[in-house]
């Protein structure tokens, strides 16, 4: 499986309009075959802007992005990027928020049948079956965000990007969906980005968690998680990390200094 | 006012599972609609006063009562060509909106995506929606001949402006968050267009279609008026000729009544669509 990257940005910088700086710095990013990476870092350090440059959404300003070695110019058919925020349809039922762009003229053809199978299966994963014929304001909060967790996995993509898709989630769903992702990941080897902004949430998903921090955002750590998953149980080994990551988030953190002086 | 009333019938115990919300909600609205009746009879009575009290006996006035009014409305609805005359002025109202969602839909949305185009066009648009439809007439009778046709380009005219100016605020607002998910699923232009932005104006779309129901029903008597043989308009005039007055009285109360119902379905069809959301 680990051998040839999939997803792969090379020097990657990027700068929105106007005058301020850059977003990024020369970022390089390689993501393998059914690879899980957690990314971490302080609010508004440009994650979500990465995951955008990842998913061909957003041009960077210099550098490129490959996918199996091709240079990507748009949003790619077989990935596929659950947003920050659950961007559901207001005039569709979740179940047809699901299945939302599944008929798209560049997305996979797929029959009906086959269609109606993975919306359903995806909508049963999550675990909102009941709420199938329910609109989006019906929805709470991390009903939206599981919705939108079902969309991505319809589609059954070979690259999953998820900015925060569990920020939502109160703690034994959340799990749940911890789970979910690590049953998608070993039975259909998908490889997966995952922004998180929940330390513990890397540490059980991730084969490497990336930590970025600085203005312009760079990759500030890096660790590999060399352990079985599900990791349930190895809390010793994973503490040591944890430990290990929030001294370095600490650091990376804007707050960092001022947080020091009122300590004293 | 409002307030002390909806304060002094305390609501009773909730039924369990009923959220007070809604029942309060529900309340509200019963009470609305009971203080809208109350006022249509208080319209009554002061239309029934001015004809049958202040006006002198044998008066001109009196020829318009209510009463005599109702009665001669009964008459004209099963004994005349009435029920035509509406069919025809229906017919040409439906045509008028139906032209002007065909134009003003498509212009809408090109200038409310485009600010360059927003930007060429808004003078322009403002300048022609402010000339009243009716000073068209003369023109289109000589364009057009006489018949239909200047009646469906002067309802068209008329109505497309609301709907043209509403489907471009509709654009406007659409939210970014659902464009974007479009195009991470490399979505075609014609699939953003079929799938986001059409249903995202929808509800816009069909605000302006009510503004220009309005619009279009209050233009449409005077166009009826001139060169055609049919029609609410034609027969308000002829009533006038015949000097047939409650016949003219009932059918100011049909043209009122119709009005009221076709505004009621656009409301009804605008929430229909918004309560999806
Ligand atoms: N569309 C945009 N146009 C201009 N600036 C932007 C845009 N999107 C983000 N930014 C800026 O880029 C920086 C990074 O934003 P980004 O949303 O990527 O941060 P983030 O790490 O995802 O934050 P959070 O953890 O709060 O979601 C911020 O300073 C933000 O103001
Ligand atoms: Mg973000």
């Amino acid at each position: 499986m680990i051998g040839q990257t999939i997803l792969e940005a090379n020097a990657v910088t990027l700068r929105y309009d106007g005058d301020q700086g850059n977003v990024l710095d020369p970022f390089d990013f390689a993501l393998k075959p059914g690879e899980t990476i957690g990314i971490l870092g302080p609010s508004g350090v440009g994650k979500s802007s990465l995951l955008r440059v990842l998913a061909g959404l957003q041009q960077p300003s210099s550098g490129a992005v490959h996918i199996r070695g091709q240079a990507l110019w748009g949003p790619h058919p077989r990935v596929s990027i659950a947003f920050q925020d659950p961007s559901l349809l207001p005039w569709l039922t979740l179940e047809r928020n699901v299945a939302f762009g599944l008929d798209f003229k560049h997305q996979p053809q797929l029959s009906r049948a086959e269609r109606a199978r993975r919306v359903d299966e995806a909508i049963a994963e999550v675990g909102l079956s009941s709420a199938r014929n329910q609109f989006p304001d019906q929805l709470s909060g991390g009903m939206a965000q599981r919705a939108a967790l079902a969309r991505c996995l319809a589609r059954e993509p070979d690259i999953l990007l998820l900015d925060e898709p569990f920020g939502a989630l109160d703690e034994v769903t959340r799990s749940q969906m911890q789970r979910l992702l690590l049953k998608i990941v070993s039975d259909l080897g998908t490889a997966v980005v995952l922004i998180t902004h929940d330390i513990d949430e890397a540490l059980l998903v991730s084969d490497r968690i990336v930590l970025l921090g600085g203005s312009p955002a760079r990759q500030i750590g890096e660790w590999t998680v060399d352990l079985a998953k599900p990791r349930d149980d190895d809390v010793s080994e994973l503490g040591r990390l944890r430990v290990d990551i929030v001294s370095a988030l600490r650091r990376a953190s804007p707050a960092h200094h001022k947080d020091e002086a009122h300590a004293v | 006012m409002s307030v002390s009333w909806a304060t002094a019938d305390p609501p009773k115990a909730v039924p369990a599972g009923r959220p007070i919300s809604s029942s309060s909600a529900w309340r509200a609205a019963l009470l609305r609609q009971t203080i809208g009746i109350a006022g249509l009879a208080v319209l009554l009575v002061l239309w029934w006063g001015g004809t049958k009290l202040i006006a002198a006996p044998g008066s001109f006035l009196r020829h318009f009562s209510p009463l005599e009014a109702v009665t001669t409305l009964g008459r004209l609805a099963t004994n005349s060509d009435l029920p035509i005359h509406v069919l025809v002025s229906l017919r040409r109202v439906l045509i008028g909106l139906g032209l002007a969602l065909v134009i003003g839909v498509p212009i809408g949305l090109a200038v409310g995506r485009s600010a360059l185009l927003n930007s060429a066009t808004s003078p322009s648009f403002q300048f022609l929606r402010m000339i009243s439809p009716l000073s068209w007439m003369p023109l289109a009778v000589m364009v057009l001949g006489v018949g239909d046709r200047p009646i469906y380009f002067l309802l068209a005219f008329a109505a497309v402006w609301p709907i043209l100016l509403s489907t471009a605020e509709g654009v406007r607002q659409l939210q970014p968050a659902w464009l974007r998910l479009a195009a991470s699923l490399s979505a075609t232009r014609w699939e953003t267009l079929r799938h986001v932005v059409l249903p995202g104006v929808l509800a816009h779309v069909l605000t302006g279609l009510r503004l220009a129901i309005g619009v279009v029903w209050i233009v449409l008597v005077p166009c009826e008026m001139l060169g055609v043989s049919a029609g609410l308009g034609y027969f308000i005039l002829d009533t006038r000729d015949r000097l047939a007055y409650s016949e003219l009285t009932a059918m100011v109360l049909v043209i009122g009544l119709l009005g009221f119902l076709l505004d009621a379905a656009a409301r009804g069809l605008n929430r229909l669509v918004t309560h999806r959301h």
